[in-house]
């Protein structure tokens, strides 16, 4: 019997197997508004630099629609980022005190827990409300 | 087989992603509220220049920056090569230049205030 | 027992007159409570002799009937055709070059699992009457849902990484490496670094994480590699940044 193995050749017919790989790619993809929306402050510290009437002229482009729309999809992608990633957390960062292994969720939990803690507290200093 | 130096990427990479997991999110609603018309106290030109005027927010600042960026051109880096680009490297080179670029350019702006 | 017939697409391939592989449908009398291994052995036994696929247990142990069913890498004898409706889309598992049929070639996967060494190399080898290895349950536990694996290589299949990256070491050998790393009794793990911790061991993984969903005995390959992928981490960072650590 003569072998003649057949290659099946990979490009892009795995994001379709299953909705976990367009889910992947999404959070994957949260990268160009995290790394978009930190460039942008980048601008601003420059702004900052150039003394008040600048600064306020940043503050005005802030306020145009798209920068809008592009803020708040920021927000949705960078919240994405946080979750799927203290969702993972446990996985990468196993605690085992004794015999038994903490539980994922308690290590998940403890992260949004000092996430959300963490945010609140630079809404007060910031004087957002 | 050599060990790699993956870990000289990957290293400021889960740092970043640990970093803006906790930090942006709640970066991206200050200036979204300042967007809306809610400018929080500190958005305001005095309040903010005299807060980046202190060293140690410079310096806290230009770590947010880097490992913000570095983390997003490493997971781009990645995804472009998950999407059919192959050239890696070039790449690579174009994500992280643009992080470290974009880093320094922080911390010089910073050095002015 | 209530009886069902369902319709299966198989892809065949015969390498000694197909060029490529091609679907074919089978209506399959099937019982209620059959897995789609029962369905393919009707086949082979009633409808077509000729279909190949590998299997033995019938009972999620031996891990050699890995398929892909409707998409997803799955243990023919494990998926329930209650599970599923409408036709059924049977494909040998992905990203595995295709041999015949639902049969895949698997040297690659072979080749990885003994380079990574996965048996116990002790610290200290001692003598027979020195009696055995001794553990606690603290320390069989560090490493225990690692050793669960049956090679079944779903995970390979569901990997975008290894299918696109064939030359990664992959998630089932790298976990493996990991088991022994974690085990007390066991001192190889420099020897494994340098296949684990090199560009295509560990360094090629993206935490998609599908390994770790496909896997039928829950072994959670992701959590392995991204354990390996810190340890890897601070082993570098310890040797270079700090190299007056070193001896
Ligand atoms: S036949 Fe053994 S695992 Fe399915």
């Amino acid at each position: 019997m003569s072998r003649k193995p057949y290659v099946r050749a990979l490009r892009w017919e795995w994001l379709t197997r299953h909705p976990r790989y367009p889910r992947y790619l999404l959070r994957e993809l949260s990268c160009l508004f995290i790394g978009g929306w930190t460039l942008m402050m980048v601008w601003g510290l420059a702004r900052l630099a150039q003394g008040p009437e600048a600064w306020a002229a940043f503050l005005d482009a802030l306020r145009s629609p798209a920068s809008i729309v592009l803020q708040a999809l920021a927000l949705a992608f960078a919240v994405y980022h946080s979750v799927t990633w203290f969702n993972l957390t446990p996985k990468a960062l196993p605690l085992q005190l004794g015999e038994d292994f903490v539980a994922d969720r308690v290590i998940s939990g403890a992260h949004f827990a000092v996430w959300g803690l963490l945010s609140l507290a630079v809404l007060l200093l910031a004087g957002a409300f | 087989m050599a060990r790699s130096n993956k870990p000289i990427v990957w290293g400021p990479f889960a740092a970043g992603g640990t970093l803006t997991a906790f930090l942006t999110p709640v970066l991206i609603l200050l200036t979204l509220l300042a967007a809306l018309g809610h400018v929080p106290d500190l958005l305001a030109y005095d309040r903010m220049h005299a807060f980046a005027a202190h060293w140690l927010v410079k310096v806290a600042t230009v770590a947010v920056v880097f490992l913000s960026l570095w983390s997003a051109a490493h997971r781009l880096r990645i995804t472009c090569y998950d999407l059919g680009v192959r050239a890696d490297t070039l790449v690579a080179a174009i994500v992280y230049a643009i992080a470290v670029a974009a880093s320094v350019a922080a911390a010089a702006y910073l050095l002015l205030i | 027992m209530s009886e069902r017939v369902v319709e299966l697409e198989v892809l065949r391939y015969n390498p000694e007159t197909d060029r490529e592989p091609h679907f074919r449908r089978y209506s399959v009398p099937c019982r209620e409570e059959w897995v789609v291994l029962d369905a393919l052995n009707h086949v082979k036994e009633n409808i077509d002799p000729t279909l190949s696929y590998r299997w033995s247990c019938h009972m999620a142990v031996c891990g050699s009937c890995g398929m892909m069913i409707n998409r997803e890498p799955k243990l023919a004898c494990k998926s329930f055709l209650r599970d599923y409706q409408g036709v059924i889309r049977v494909e040998p598992l992905a990203h595995f070059p295709i041999e015949r049929d639902l049969v895949t070639v698997i040297d690659d996967f072979v080749a990885k699992l003994k380079r990574v060494k996965p048996y116990l190399i002790p610290k200290q080898p001692k003598a027979l009457e020195d009696g055995e290895y001794r553990q606690t349950p603290a320390q069989l536990k560090r490493y225990k849902q690692f050793t669960l694996c049956i090679n079944c290589m779903l995970c390979y299949a569901a990997c975008p990484e290894y299918g696109l990256i064939p030359k990664f070491i992959g998630p089932a050998a790298l976990s493996l490496a990991h088991r022994y790393n974690q085990d007390s009794r066991d001192g190889g793990r420099e020897e494994r670094q340098q296949e684990i911790a090199a560009t295509e061991g560990v360094w090629e993984c993206a935490f998609v994480g599908a390994c770790s969903e496909v896997c039928p005995e829950h072994v959670d390959p992701a959590a392995a590699l991204q354990q390996v992928k810190i340890k890897s981490t601070v082993d570098w960072y310890l040797e270079h940044a700090m190299p007056w650590l070193n001896k």
